[in-house]
């Protein structure tokens, strides 16, 4: 247990080194989810496998999924296909396949030995989470509801401005293309690539 | 406690040092993370569950935080690829 402890702390710690070094979003984010996943790892052998299982979905899977759909969106563009080349050599993904492949041999090691009995970690049930979270901590959940109800509205309302503004530039543009044809705007419009669309 | 001490001292030198938005958002994860951390290691030293549920509610922060960042980074890259294609380039925040 204090080894697979140890090992896991290293990987996290030079997968977070990776991160902050490294110049390419999306090479960052592989080794941001190799440390995520790495920490979770650590909380398992903390005696907190509901935490663990916590971590790899919530972080690992649904922040990181946001994450790759900015980085994915920010690079639309026909000036990104060469980028795309050089990201996708196979020597960039050499660190984060070693790291892994630690992390899944540590994983393949645990569940060989889960079923012996759990030394040197206090092993606390995700019953004893639930209890507590339902009863003392149930004003935070609803202040956690609140809070998730909050960043969901206030997301929508930030990407829904720039769609409003984009609109408001059509009604100019539309309106300048009015005026530059003397009001003969739909052969104006069928000239034009159809901003509809 | 001490390799959440690093990662928290990580997640700070890449908040402080890169000026992309992107790796700003990603530190920041890194040092909710190393946080969360240590509350289950305190957790789990103490045998109480209150650390985890802690995390829990980490964890929720975290996702919304996300969310409204990356909504403010989309905004801020439109605005300025609006103005400067340079500066959307390069995401100066």
């Amino acid at each position: 247990m204090d080894t697979t402890f140890y090992v896991a702390a290293v990987i996290a710690i030079l997968a977070t080194v990776m991160v902050v070094t490294r110049l390419n979003a999306v090479h960052a984010l592989l080794y941001l989810i190799v440390s995520l996943l790495s920490v979770a790892i650590v909380f398992y052998t903390l005696g907190a496998p509901f935490i663990a299982a916590l971590e790899v979905i919530v972080y690992a899977g649904a922040i990181m999924i946001l994450f790759v759909f900015v980085v994915m969106m920010l690079n639309l563009g026909p000036h990104t296909t060469k980028p795309e080349g050089i990201w996708l050599k196979p020597r960039m993904l050499v660190g984060p396949c070693i790291l892994s492949a630690i992390l899944i041999a540590e994983v393949a090691c645990l569940l060989s030995q889960a079923g012996n009995a759990r030394q040197g970690a206090v092993f606390v049930s995700p019953k004893e989470v639930g209890l507590a979270l339902f009863g003392p901590y149930l004003i935070g959940v609803e202040l956690a509801s609140m809070l998730l109800l909050g960043a969901l509205v206030g997301a929508y309302h930030l990407g829904r401005r720039k769609r409003e503004r984009m609109e408001t530039r059509d009604v100019v543009d539309s309106d300048a293309a009015r005026n530059a044809t003397g009001g003969d705007i739909v052969r104006s419009g069928t000239g034009g690539p159809s901003r509809a669309a | 406690m001490l390799l959440a001490g690093i990662l928290f001292a990580l997640g700070l030198v890449g908040l402080l040092a890169r000026r992309n938005l992107i790796f700003i958002l990603m530190s920041i994860e890194v040092m909710l993370n190393a946080a969360g951390l240590a509350f289950v290691v305190a957790g789990s030293r103490w045998q109480e569950s209150d650390g985890q549920v802690m995390f829990i509610f980490i964890l929720t922060t975290a996702a919304a935080e996300v969310a409204v960042g990356l909504a403010l980074l989309l905004q801020l890259y439109h605005r300025y690829k609006s103005l400067d294609a340079d500066a959307a380039s390069l995401m100066r925040g």
